[in-house]
This record gives C-alpha cells, sequence and structure tokens, in this order.
C-alpha cells in the first residue's frame, strides 16, 4: 500500500515539474507555439531550422527524406489513392488494335492493388508528416539551446545520443517496422476488406471488387441466412469446445502433476518425461498420425474388430467427432499443463494442507478448498491465454478432422468448424475475402473482451490479496 | 493409517502406469509403423507388421521427385535459422525498451502491440500473402522467413518479465561509472540474460518446424520451397497416402528427434516463461 502511495506521490511531483517547464518540454506543439521562425519554417521545408543552426548533416537528412516521401506519394501513390472511393472501374478488356491487326488485352483496374497501395500511400504519408514533425521538434530542441548559451549539438554528438539518452528510438525502429508491415498493414487491410464484396465472384484482376458498406456484417451477423446460421453454429461450438479444451486439460493436468508429485511417490523424474515425450513431438505429427489411427479402417477400429467389437466412426459424425477432438486434445494439453502446474504446486504453503488434516479434511476436500483456489489465483492469466489459444487452435481440428463432418445448411463449414478453420477454409479454397474479414473481426471483438474482462476482475481481486 | 497410505500409493502407481501407457503409446507406434515394411495407410486385420525395414527412411532421401524430403529439411533450417536470428534480435530491442528505458510514446507502443496481439495471427497472412505478391516474392523462403520474424516484437512479454526481475541498481551502478544506455544493455543486462535468450532462440527456432498455417498460405504448390509441416501433410493426401504413408512416419520421427531433444533441453526455461517467474522453487 505505501508502495502504491509513494509511486503516486512521485508521479504527481513529475506531473507538477513537466508543467513548470512546460515551454522547456519538447513537444510538437511547443515547438509550435513558443518556436522561432526557423523552427516553424521547419514545418514546411524539412530540416530549415536544423541547417539555419549550423546542423548541416542533420538538415539535409531531414530535408532528404522529405523529398523522398513526397516523391513516393506523388510518383506512385496519388495514382492509387485517387481511385480508392471506387477501388477501379476499368476491368481488363480486348481490344482491336489496327496497326498490330490482332487483340491485345488492355489492362484495366485492380481493386486489390488499388487498395493494397493506398494503404501503402497512406502509411508513407503519416511516416513523412511524423518526420516533419520530428524536425520541427529538433530544430525547436537546437533553439532552446542556443538560447541557454549552449552550442547546437554535432552531428557526432546526435548519433553518439542514439546509443544512449535516445537509445529506445534505435532499438526499437527495426521491430516496430517489422511490426508495422507485417501485422499492423496487413490487419488494416484485412478490416478494410471487411466492407467490400471480395467474394469468390469478386476476384481481381477478371473482376472488380467495390465498397458495399455493413452488408457482410448484416449477412454474417443475421439468424436467418446460411452465413448467420454459420456463424452462430460455429461460434457456439467454438466456445463449448474453448471452455472444455482448457478446463478439462487444466483439471486433469493438476490432478496428473499432483499425483507425480504426492510426497512417497518414487520415480518422479521418469513418469514426467514418459509425459514430456508426448508433447515434445510435434503437435502436428501426432495429430495427423491419431486422424489416421481413428479413421475407418485405422489402427483403433481393426483392434476393435479383432476383440469382436462393432467398428466405431471416430471422425464422421458430430457427436463422436466433437468428442473425439476434445478427448484427442486432452492427451495433448494434459502434459503441458502438468509441466506448468508442477512447480506452483510445490509453492503452496505446507501448513494450509496440515491444519486442513487436523480439521478432518479429506484429500478431496483439500483439493477443493485450498489447491483449487490457490491455482486459480496464480494461473489465471495462464488460463485465459489458453482459454484464447484455444478459440483459435487451428491445429487441434484442421488436422483431425479437416472441420467435418461436413453440413449441407452451413455456409462451407463443418460441425467440428471453429471460426479460425472455418475462416482458413473461406479464404484459402474459396476466396470469400470479405466474410473471412468479418469473422476475424468478431473474433477479435470476443477475444479482447474475454481478456479485458477477466483482466480487470483479476486486478480487483488482487486488491483484496487473498494470497499474498 | 499406513495401511491406508499404502492402498493410496499403489493405486496412485497403478494410474501413472496406465497414464504412461496411454502417452507413451501413440509415439511407440509411430515409430514401429516407421520401419513397418507393408505398404499402406490401412491395417489388414493385424497391428504388429510381419515385416520390417529401414526402406521408408531411405525412401525418403532416394525417390525425391515428387516429395523431395531433403530439400525441405534444408529450406526448414534455412528459415528457421535466419528466422530465430533476426527474432531474437527484436525481441530483446523490444523488451529491453520496455523494461528498462522510459520515454513518451511507452506506454501507448505497449498498448499498441497488447491490441494488435489479440487479432487473429492468421488474418493478416491472406494480407501479407497478397503483398508479397505485389513485390513479387510469392511462395519464396525469403517471404516466410520476413513473415516469421516481421512480428516478433509482439511476443516481447517473456523477455520482458526476465528483464523486469534484474535488479535496476546494476544499471544505476553502471551508468555512474559512466557507461552509456547502450553499454549498460550489452555488458550487463545481456550477459545476466542467457536463460531467456536460450529460450528465445529455441523457440524461435522451432515454429517454422512446426507451423503449417502460415507456409501453407505463402507456398500455395510451390513443392520445391515446401517446409517440413507442408511436405508430411501432403504426404497423406489422398493421392498419395498408399504409397507415402509408412515414409510420412519415417518423415515424422526423423523430424520429432531434433524437436524433442530442443524442448527438452528448454524444459525449464519454457515453464519459467510461461509462469513468469511465480515458480520459486
Amino acid at each position: 500500500m505505501t508502495k502504491q502511495q509513494n509511486t503516486g506521490v512521485k508521479k504527481n511531483a513529475r506531473k507538477i515539474k513537466a508543467h513548470a517547464n512546460n515551454k522547456e518540454s519538447i513537444t510538437s506543439l511547443n515547438a509550435l507555439v513558443h518556436g522561432n521562425a526557423r523552427t516553424r519554417l521547419s514545418l514546411v521545408i524539412s530540416g530549415f531550422g536544423n541547417i539555419m543552426y549550423g546542423q548541416i548533416i542533420k538538415g539535409l537528412l531531414f530535408l532528404g527524406f522529405q523529398f523522398s516521401v513526397l516523391f513516393i506519394f506523388i510518383s506512385f501513390g496519388m495514382e492509387y489513392v485517387s481511385k480508392i472511393n471506387t477501388l477501379g472501374t476499368e476491368t481488363m478488356r480486348s481490344e482491336y488494335n489496327d496497326a498490330l491487326d490482332i487483340f491485345v488485352n488492355v489492362p484495366g483496374d485492380n481493386s486489390l492493388k488499388i487498395l493494397l497501395y493506398s494503404i501503402f500511400a497512406v502509411a508513407i504519408l503519416v511516416v513523412g508528416i511524423t518526420l516533419q514533425l520530428a524536425s520541427v521538434k529538433s530544430s525547436y530542441a537546437t533553439q532552446l539551446d542556443v538560447k541557454r548559451g549552449k552550442q547546437p549539438n554535432s552531428f557526432a554528438a546526435d548519433l553518439r545520443s542514439m546509443l544512449d539518452k535516445n537509445l529506445h528510438t534505435t532499438l526499437l525502429t527495426p521491430p516496430f517496422l517489422g511490426v508495422a508491415a507485417f501485422t499492423l498493414l496487413p490487419i488494416i487491410f484485412m478490416i478494410l476488406l471487411a466492407f467490400t464484396n471480395f467474394d469468390r465472384d469478386h476476384q481481381p484482376p477478371g473482376n472488380l471488387f467495390t465498397w458495399v458498406g455493413l452488408q457482410n456484417f448484416i449477412d454474417v451477423l443475421n439468424f436467418g441466412g446460411t452465413k448467420g446460421n454459420t456463424f452462430f453454429g460455429v461460434l457456439g461450438w467454438t466456445l463449448v469446445w474453448a471452455v472444455f479444451a482448457t478446463f478439462l486439460n487444466y483439471l486433469f493436468g493438476m490432478v496428473v502433476a499432483l499425483m507425480i508429485n504426492k510426497k512417497d511417490i518414487r520415480l518422479k523424474g521418469l513418469w514426467r518425461t514418459c509425459f514430456v515425450i508426448a508433447i515434445a513431438v510435434p503437435g502436428f505429427v501426432t495429430l495427423l498420425f491419431m486422424r489416421q489411427m481413428l479413421s475407418e479402417m485405422g489402427t483403433v477400429n481393426v483392434i476393435l474388430q479383432s476383440w469382436g467389437f462393432e467398428p466405431v466412426n471416430f471422425l464422421r459424425n458430430t457427436m463422436n467427432a466433437r468428442l473425439t477432438v476434445i478427448v484427442v486434445n486432452l492427451w495433448i494439453g494434459i502434459p503441458y499443463t502438468m509441466l506448468i502446474t508442477s512447480g506452483i504446486l510445490m509453492n503452496i504453503p505446507k501448513d494450509l494442507y496440515e491444519a486442513s488434516k487436523i480439521d478432518g479434511a479429506g484429500p478431496l476436500r483439500q483439493f477443493r478448498s485450498i489447491t483449487l483456489p490457490y491455482m486459480l489465483a496464480v494461473t489465471t492469466p495462464y488460463l485465459i491465454t489458453q482459454f484464447i489459444g484455444n478459440l483459435n487452435n487451428f491445429n487441434a481440428i484442421f488436422f483431425l478432422t479437416q472441420g467435418g463432418p461436413p453440413v449441407t445448411d452451413y455456409y462451407n463449414a463443418g460441425k467440428t468448424d471453429l471460426l479460425i478453420t472455418w475462416l482458413y477454409r473461406l479464404t484459402v479454397s474459396f476466396g470469400d475475402y470479405n466474410i473471412a474479414s468479418v469473422i476475424g473481426i468478431v473474433t477479435f471483438v470476443i477475444c479482447a473482451s474475454i481478456s479485458l474482462i477477466t483482466f480487470n476482475i483479476l486486478a480487483s481481486a488482487k486488491k483484496e490479496e487473498t494470497f499474498s | 493409517m499406513k495401511t491406508r497410505n499404502i492402498i493410496t500409493n499403489t493405486l496412485v502407481y497403478f494410474v501413472l502406469a496406465v497414464l504412461s501407457v496411454i502417452w507413451l503409446l501413440p509415439i511407440a507406434y509411430l515409430v514401429m509403423t516407421s520401419f513397418r515394411g507393408e505398404s499402406g495407410a490401412w491395417l489388414d486385420g493385424y497391428v504388429i507388421p510381419k515385416e520390417w525395414t529401414f526402406g521408408n527412411y531411405t525412401k525418403l532421401f532416394t525417390d525425391t521427385t515428387l516429395f523431395n524430403y531433403p530439400r525441405w529439411m534444408l529450406n526448414t533450417v534455412v528459415v528457421a535459422i535466419c528466422s530465430c536470428v533476426i527474432s531474437t534480435f527484436f525481441v530483446l530491442f523490444t523488451a529491453y525498451s520496455f523494461s528498462r528505458l522510459r520515454f513518451r510514446m511507452r506506454r501507448p507502443l505497449m498498448n499498441v502491440v497488447l491490441v494488435l496481439g489479440m487479432f487473429p495471427g492468421f488474418m493478416s497472412v491472406i494480407a501479407i500473402y497478397h503483398l508479397i505478391k505485389l513485390i513479387g516474392l510469392e511462395q519464396s523462403l525469403i517471404a516466410l522467413i520476413l513473415i516469421y520474424s516481421g512480428g516478433a516484437a509482439l511476443t516481447y512479454y517473456i523477455m520482458k518479465g526476465f528483464f523486469d526481475t534484474i535488479p535496476r541498481e546494476l544499471d544505476e551502478a553502471a551508468y555512474l561509472d559512466g557507461y552509456t544506455k547502450w553499454q549498460i544493455f550489452i555488458k550487463i543486462t545481456l550477459p545476466l540474460s542467457r536463460p531467456v535468450i536460450t529460450y528465445t532462440v529455441l523457440t524461435t527456432f522451432i515454429a517454422p518446424f512446426v507451423d503449417f498455417i502460415i507456409a501453407s498460405v505463402i507456398m500455395k504448390d510451390n513443392y520445391n520451397n515446401f517446409t517440413i509441416a507442408l511436405g508430411l501433410f501432403r504426404m497423406l493426401e489422398r493421392e498419395n497416402v498408399f504409397r507415402w504413408y509408412t515414409a510420412f512416419c519415417a518423415g515424422a520421427v526423423l523430424i520429432s528427434i531434433p524437436i524433442a531433444a530442443l524442448f527438452l533441453i528448454m524444459q525449464k526455461n519454457y515453464v519459467e516463461g510461461i509462469t513468469g517467474g511465480s515458480v520459486k522453487g
């Protein structure tokens, strides 16, 4: 508690200090309000202020960046950005060429290119604006230095600060360029696709697609239609699956861990290794192998028949397939939980158990009243990540059942399909990118709200400090 | 009291033995099938093979016209090494900045990463496929490397958790000795972080071996640039499964040995990573 108060006081102190130095703190706003002419002109001509203060190289670098951003945006971006509102009007067509006396293909617009390059152009523009503001701020910083009677920083000193005061810029630029290119841009692109009709009938360059507003969301979230029917069916099973996969694994994994760690059980290392070997083999290998074993003429059925039983249809019937994926997932998941929980179980204070024993509690009662609450308090973050991981557990479903058994009243989905495997099939096999994007967005909303809600509950529970 | 204890212990031993058999049996059966002489995916009414052979293993390396297993192995190793190096640096840089450095954009950037991480990773892969097609890198190994390592910064949490446990007093002492922040990072933090670096290197190295979904979208039908997981999956498709089923098992065993070894090595780091250091014992 005192620690919290302490940081609170510190924060306030910092705020007050920041307020007092308001003019001195280098923000874009301050630079524009309190900057001199050189600084303000940097907003138009990047690097102007730096050059005027004698920081020639830095200024020229800023100027160079400004020119390249403008060049890229005008030479290549404008063409695509100008078509963004229609996503293209001309499809590719054949035209008679008099001079050559043959039909030639005249390339038309490509909606995909227009959308993708427009996002790219806008991203470059954002980078450009950021650099422009950086130039203004840099000029303002130098202006303040000069006012204090200091020499403007030399280029060498600036470079040195990249490894010291500004180390975060140096370290974070490469990873975040990666994130921008391979996560952020693609996600923006996919979100925008959810508002187009980019489906199996509108594949560029042969066909164009265009904006359709919220139509896809209406289709997917509409109970009556085929897509809506499929969506809610698949969503329901996804949630059921995630609940079972997460909590059964958790419970049984913990029981196994408890057994291995029981006081006078010997060969603990051996037992643990038996389970760990099972998960050390890549998941897709075991899953594909299990699918083969469980198929109609697979090993399990051969053995069943040789013992005089009827063969079982593990993967072709809705109920069986659902049970099978949950059970096989137990095989994969229990060792993980066992590994993770072993160490934490050892940390439960022993006196809790001894006290409960004196009060006459049996092992079951101890598990329910001591082990489980303690573990839940410690491993909730792990459980949440597991739950979200299971909502998106592509491998377990795809390799075992491929979503099957398929049903006719579903829109290209089967009875064990999760949202993620349905999304995979819609894009890879059918090209229904618009619907897939809607599914992706809905999955995001579900995952985000689950984590936010549970972490908030967790935070409020932490305050009560039940187990510390 | 004592007899009761003996009974429960016997029971526990019994259950553990049964469970161990359940967990080891499929693995043992996989190994057995990889040595089976009879081809085909289905059994002819018996389980133990009547004919044993190494042929399934040699077939992988000799019969390479349709399924080029050695080539896939090489592809996967190349992709794994490159993406592992890039990812590890990206994760190190991000985790260190967020854990040790203080700057204005720190909180906002961490929140952006949190939100981006909640989108299904596969969603962006489709867009990346088109993006990569437009710059002419489609179905290439470079594209795969870029994708595996490009978003690495999003997985900085475990390493940040580790950095957070290194006492800040060390940094401050070094700072007073005139170290720059970069020198503190290189000379103080990195040498202390060997366990978590091992963990990151191993997990990012293993990822390309076990990933199917991303590689399948990027490679489509380019058999030459397949990774192991894609190739093995193809062996079980309807038209190939009869000829290639036992070879699939051999290939699966071969790929599982190094991965299992790596996993066993990093077992401890793995647990510490997931539980975020809440395990003291």
